[in-house]
């Protein structure tokens, strides 16, 4: 995945001010009003989703939509859509580190964040699908005494790991990249219970040169390891699909039009955190128009990919002349669910392509409705994947429809809620954006300004 | 981070251990009984055949625990004053069976059928150790799904032919070598 060519150089921040302004956010005494309401919201929802995996727990998976033909239903849609959201955080912070791509130092913290709490919602998803959830156990190869081992051959087995490994270096890549922030913050901290957290969670920093040269290697480290993440974790989640005989799904195509889905989400999502963030909080000259543009570029740049996938998925059904292939997209398109298709075309391909103009990509309004456009065609496209190639498959008298229940909708909006709680709890005690990297940053170009002069 | 690296694998080897324990496994534990029957004295002195009193063993799933009948099938001759045996002498009389405590005990959520692993060579001892060892009676094997698995997979070493399918101790030349094994590891065959 390529990044188009931007600008390298931002507008620099002035580097005293830097470590005032994030560092306020979350030390100052008062919580903002505007918090608590926005809190009060998604958490009503997030109490939505106990309640929904509550009753979930009590009754089974019958309270779902989900029967025969259609056995995966929302909670699968759910958890592609999440993971995909979350591949963005990493491909900002690991590919455009490597790739010395400077200007992602003030998204890199919050998109890191959106990233764990995408996988946490996601990794919840195919944990509740299961009939008998406490025993997920089972897909861990722990040295049982049952003598028996998880299945190694199927996809949702390399799912447990893909996923299992996403999130457990997500989480150390973004902590790692925390200490130095937590250090300062432990600093500026007058209460007592702030200074012991931020303390303990700084890991003894004091900012010594060898402090930083072994945290500069293990970030570095770090970002490799993570980096092909990105491609491989997305390439798995699409194998649960193509691995299968199901026409619509058995595509080679998949792999890398679900990574470009994955990242086209992700962008999406980190634009759509983004926009109202800087408006919140005032940071517009560190989450600057130019950020936002460069994020909407790669945003139209991995959707042109997932189009260009579409494309292939119809042109492989022409060509192969498979009479199921063939059947599938003149199902997609004529059958019970083609409006989704159609919303779904319209979402991703048609109203992306005012991204093509500055003036779209400046107006910041514009383009977060676009970002959520993109939410939810990314979305449809995988309801339409998973729903409309399960519900007529190759045996017409087992034909069905599926039709989503109260409990399914409750889980999908109450996963969200408790995505926007995490996040705002992340906002309200934690850095949002990296005090060290952007003092760098501020720091490289003052030097290179001098010199200049 | 020695802690990092060492608590892990404690915490593991522990774990891993702990289930694999007489603590969890019962192996070896001589459990209370109303009467104190020793399977010592009656299989390896006196060499009662295990079917004298587990009748059904060969015939049913369950092995049948025996009722106070056949113990007094012996016992209203020898030993007929022992308080020991008072238990039994009051359960013949009033016909309620005497309560024992289970050893050998498997969970509700597997099928187990005695007369199939009795008509396919599996020697009692196999599974139950040495009986005639045990002046009390205790679990000799884990009853662990591993240990299952360890015979289902390789069932060829513990079949036998014959009579020898009762006997105790080592048997070497009763063991059916000719025969193809073939066994059941299908999970829906136990797990029903």
């Amino acid at each position: 995945m390529s990044v188009p060519a931007v600008e390298r150089t931002p507008p620099a921040p002035v580097a005293h001010s830097v470590t005032d302004r994030i560092t306020s956010v979350v030390l100052q005494r008062r919580t903002p009003v505007n918090w608590y309401l926005a809190f009060a919201f998604s958490f009503t929802w997030t109490l939505v989703l106990f309640v929904s995996v509550t009753w979930l727990f009590i009754r089974g998976i019958g309270i779902w939509g989900v029967n025969v033909p259609v056995g995966w239903g929302f909670a699968i849609i759910n958890f592609v859509w999440w993971v995909g959201i979350g591949h963005a955080g990493t491909l900002i912070s690991a590919i455009l580190l490597l790739f010395h791509q400077e200007w992602r130092t003030s998204i890199n913290r919050f998109a890191e964040a959106m990233t764990l709490f995408a996988v946490a919602c996601a990794g919840m998803f195919p944990l509740i699908h299961m009939g008998r959830p406490w025993f997920f156990y089972w897909m861990i190869p722990y040295p049982a005494t049952t003598g028996v081992w998880p299945q190694f051959r199927s996809p949702l087995m390399w799912d447990a790991f893909a996923v299992g490994t996403y999130a457990t270096v997500s989480l150390l890549f973004w902590y790692i990249g925390l200490i130095p922030d937590l250090a300062t913050i432990r600093d500026r901290c007058r209460s007592r219970s702030g200074q012991i957290i931020y303390g303990a969670l700084a890991l003894g920093w004091r900012g010594s040169a060898r402090h930083w040269k072994r945290y500069q290697d293990a970030y570095l480290l770090m970002a490799g390891l993570a980096t092909p993440l990105v491609i491989s974790v997305h390439t798995i989640v699409s194998f649960d699909f193509a691995m299968a005989i199901v026409p619509g799904w058995h595509a080679t195509v998949f792999p890398p039009y679900f990574v470009a889905g994955a990242i086209y989400s992700g962008f999406a999502m980190v634009l759509t955190i983004a926009i109202p963030l800087r408006m919140v909080f005032r940071l517009q000259d560190l989450v600057t128009d130019w950020h936002l543009d460069n994020l909407a570029k790669v945003m139209l740049a991995a959707g042109m990919v997932v189009a260009y996938g579409y494309l292939m998925e119809h042109f492989g059904a022409w060509y192969s002349d498979e009479t199921y292939d063939r059947f599938l997209i003149y199902n997609r398109q004529t059958g019970p669910y083609a409006a989704t298709y159609y919303a779904l075309l319209i979402c991703n391909i048609a109203i992306p392509q005012l991204l093509w103009s500055t003036r779209v990509r400046k107006n910041t309004l514009l383009l977060l409705a676009i970002a959520l456009v993109v939410n939810v065609g990314m979305w449809l496209e995988r309801f339409v994947i998973v729903v409309t190639s399960l519900h007529r498959d190759h045996l017409p008298s087992s034909w069905g429809m599926y039709y989503p229940t109260i409990w399914d909708w409750a889980t999908l909006f109450g996963s969200m809620g408790l995505f926007v709680t995490l996040l705002l709890l992340f906002i309200r005690f934690l850095p949002m954006i990296s005090i060290s990297e952007v003092q760098e940053m501020a720091h490289d170009q003052a030097v290179s300004h001098e010199e200049v002069m | 981070m020695f802690g990092l690296v060492f608590f892990p694998i404690v915490a593991v080897g522990l774990a891993t251990s702990i289930v694999r324990s007489p603590y969890q496994t019962e192996q070896g534990i001589v459990r209370n009984q109303p009467v104190p029957f020793g399977h010592e004295h009656h299989v390896g002195d006196l060499g009662l055949d295990c079917r004298h009193c587990h009748e059904s063993v060969e015939k049913s799933a369950f092995a049948e625990i025996p009722s106070a009948e056949v113990c007094m099938g012996c016992h209203s001759e020898v030993w007929r004053d022992s308080p020991m045996l008072a238990p039994v002498r009051e359960s013949f009389q009033s016909g309620t069976s005497i309560k024992w405590t289970r050893v050998h005990d498997l969970p509700d959520y597997v099928y187990f059928n005695h007369s199939i692993h009795i008509h396919k060579g599996v020697a009692c001892e196999s599974c139950h150790g040495r009986v005639d060892k045990m002046p009390m009676m205790y679990r000799d094997a884990s009853l662990q799904m591993s240990w299952c698995l360890d015979c289902h997979r390789h069932p060829e070493t513990n079949r036998r032919v014959g009579d020898a399918v009762f006997a105790m101790g080592a048997v070497e030349d009763a063991v059916a070598t000719g025969k193809t094994a073939e066994s059941k590891t299908n999970c829906s065959y136990c797990h029903r």
